[in-house]
């Protein structure tokens, strides 16, 4: 393609080598919590490898606090907005949200869709995301104006773009994936596979694991639509608490040096075992993307 | 892809055309094809002459639909998946058991409706009649509208922004034979956009009662709370109350109680506290609360001795005398 002709987001993001949508029909599954754990688990997958994380639920944004940088704002830099980076001086983990552009937290933003529109075209063509190996985008529930208007403005990306489903386990949430499935059809967008989060929880006491919104839809499910499974993550009370906690709070463990607690702190809970089989097998579905046609 | 017959013509979208520029100041503004971003419009020349600044072409319809509806509540959550529509289903249950009171559940949840399912009423569809759209009835006084009896397919996705959107909801709220109502519930998707505006517009001449805010106890949904309140403060919407869901869950082996979403926080009681509302109550985790949601029927009959149960009823009792009721 013609330079001349390319979008200002396609030539700001051309320095991104794969772009994730983290998708799921209805709120509340999990959505942020697996970006999350999918930008860590992949940036502790080699030293070098850079991720940025794209927050467009922009009435509800929650990456900030889950990031443990709540508090951190947007600065201007000649070349773009500098991204907000999570892992401090390493600057491997980017991240961009509303939530760092209000003043106060409790603000809401009352947007319908053309201000959603521009906010979200602004996040894709004014930060300088620089050289980043996965983008993962976050985004609000629903099939609606964020969704999109994404896939308008990566148009030019296309072969570089694919997604992940979030479920939960329960028929109610299930419907909602599938509607959203067929979105992914309806935008020609690669779909990677499905996870199925919250499925069980461990009582803390006696170790009797509870399906406290039923079990195993996710999995038929991924096999009715034909889609890849790519494993059940339980309900892990660790995790809850570490991506709720106020920021980096300063514990004993770590020396003064450490850059980045969030990631061992993450590394510790039980979620993050089994989410590096699930990276392992979104690694694998995104070869096989890339290496089609 | 609408399945109903006899669509009435789709108002004007209340506040920004599907071709606004990005910048669109909205028509109703005084900036209304004044601003520069209004610049090329197709649309500059009928907002420069103020033509949109009149209100809505359907508001009167609203207000003489809305005129037989006594109490008007929403039912609102900032974040997702913390029991909006399972909440709103349980209330229109609570209202409708008694036989002279009758109630409507409207969901205008328009990309994720799960109100159909929640009440077991997902393979229904709507008539139309020369009175309006009939809603669909769960049982003689509790009758329900959503976007789900319209579509061909569950599996169908609706894609659409904004304007559209709207558009729906206003015809739910004008076109939809609600017959007397003694409470109409209101059912929203997350956030604080389109859909939430929109209702606002509509009903501000008719009146809201107030809104009931559901949320879980961890921070990520209180910080969502939040900004729901901040959003009903901005647009002069009364707050009933906040309802905590899924706080704590019982073991049902060895009966212990634990918290699967922690309120390292406080949870719902200090954000209570801290942005003075009331705390309505606090519905324990029972998984046989989202079994009920999926086979479409209610909670509050099936298990009547849970401890979810009387916290339900607790709520709601607490929703009346609140209403006056």
């Amino acid at each position: 393609m013609d330079p001349q002709e390319q979008s200002q987001v396609t030539r700001r993001l051309l320095s991104v080598k794969n772009i994730i949508l983290v998708l799921s029909g209805k709120g509340g599954v999990g959505k942020s919590s697996v970006t999350t754990q999918l930008a860590l688990s992949l940036y502790d997958s080699s030293p070098t490898t850079r991720v940025g994380i794209l927050d467009v639920d922009l009435t509800g944004p929650s990456i900030p606090r889950m990031l443990g940088v709540n508090d951190h704002g947007v600065h201007q830099s000649t070349s773009g907005w500098v991204p907000v980076y999570a892992d401090g001086a390493t600057t491997r983990l980017a991240s961009m949200s509303v939530g760092f552009l209000l003043k106060n937290k409790g603000d809401s933003v009352v947007w319908r869709g053309p201000k959603k529109n521009g906010m979200i075209r602004q996040f894709l063509s004014d930060v300088r995301w620089g050289d980043l190996d996965y983008l993962i985008i976050d985004t609000p529930p629903g099939t609606s104006d964020e969704h999109l208007s994404l896939m308008e403005h990566l148009a030019g990306l296309h072969s570089r773009l694919s997604a992940v489903v979030v479920t939960t386990p329960q028929a109610v949430a299930l419907m909602d994936a599938i509607k959203c499935v067929s979105f992914t059809r309806a935008v020609n967008l690669p779909v990677l596979g499905l996870i199925e989060n919250m499925s069980g929880y461990v009582c803390p006491c006696c170790g009797e694991i509870s399906n406290v919104f039923s079990v195993g839809g996710g999995e038929e499910m991924a096999r009715k639509e034909n889609l890849r499974f790519l494993g059940s993550l339980p309900v892990d009370t660790e995790l809850v608490g570490l991506l709720d906690a106020e920021s980096d709070v300063p514990d004993v463990l770590s020396d003064n040096q450490e850059s980045f607690p969030l990631l061992r702190r993450y590394n510790a809970t039980p979620s993050a075992k089994i989410f590096k089989g699930i990276v392992k097998n979104i690694l694998d579905a995104l070869a096989n993307v890339t290496a089609g046609p | 892809m609408i399945a109903v017959q006899k669509p009435s013509a789709v108002p004007d979208p209340l506040s920004v055309p599907a071709d606004a520029p990005e910048h669109c100041p909205g028509t109703e503004s005084d900036l209304a094809g004044k601003s520069d971003a209004c610049a090329g419009c197709s649309n500059q020349e009928i907002c420069a002459s103020g033509a949109t600044k009149q209100p809505d072409p359907a508001l009167p319809f609203i207000n003489d639909r809305m005129k037989n509806v006594k109490r008007k509540i929403l039912i609102l959550s900032g974040k997702g998946g913390v029991g909006k529509s399972t909440f709103t289903a349980q209330l229109g249950w609570a209202f409708a058991a008694d036989d002279n009171t009758q109630t409507g559940i409207m969901d205008v949840d328009i990309c994720g409706p799960s109100i159909p399912l929640i009440l077991g009423i997902a393979s229904e569809q709507v008539h139309s009649s020369s009175s309006g759209w009939s809603p669909v009835y769960v049982q003689d006084n509790l009758g329900v509208m959503s976007v789900g009896f319209m579509l061909p397919s569950s599996r169908d996705a609706i894609m659409w922004r904004g304007p559209k959107k709207n558009g729906l909801i206003s015809q739910f709220l004008k076109d939809v034979d609600w017959g007397d109502l003694d409470y109409l519930l209101v059912d929203t998707p997350p956030g604080t956009s389109d859909e939430h505006l929109s209702i606002v517009q509509y009903l501000k001449e008719s009146g809201i009662d107030g809104a009931v805010l559901i949320t879980t106890p961890q921070e990520v949904a209180l910080q969502d709370v939040r900004r729901e309140i901040d959003f009903c403060r901005k647009v002069g919407i009364r707050v009933l109350g906040l309802v905590e869901n899924m706080s704590g869950f019982v073991c049902p082996s060895c009966k212990t109680e634990s918290q699967i979403f922690k309120p390292f926080t406080g949870g719902a009681k200090r954000l209570a506290e801290e942005m003075g509302v009331e705390l309505l109550g606090a519905v324990p985790l029972d998984p046989r609360i989202g079994k009920s949601a999926d086979y479409g029927v209610s909670f509050l009959d099936e298990y009547p001795d849970s401890p979810a149960t009387a916290a339900y009823i607790g709520i709601i009792v607490r929703i009346k005398e609140i209403l006056g009721d």
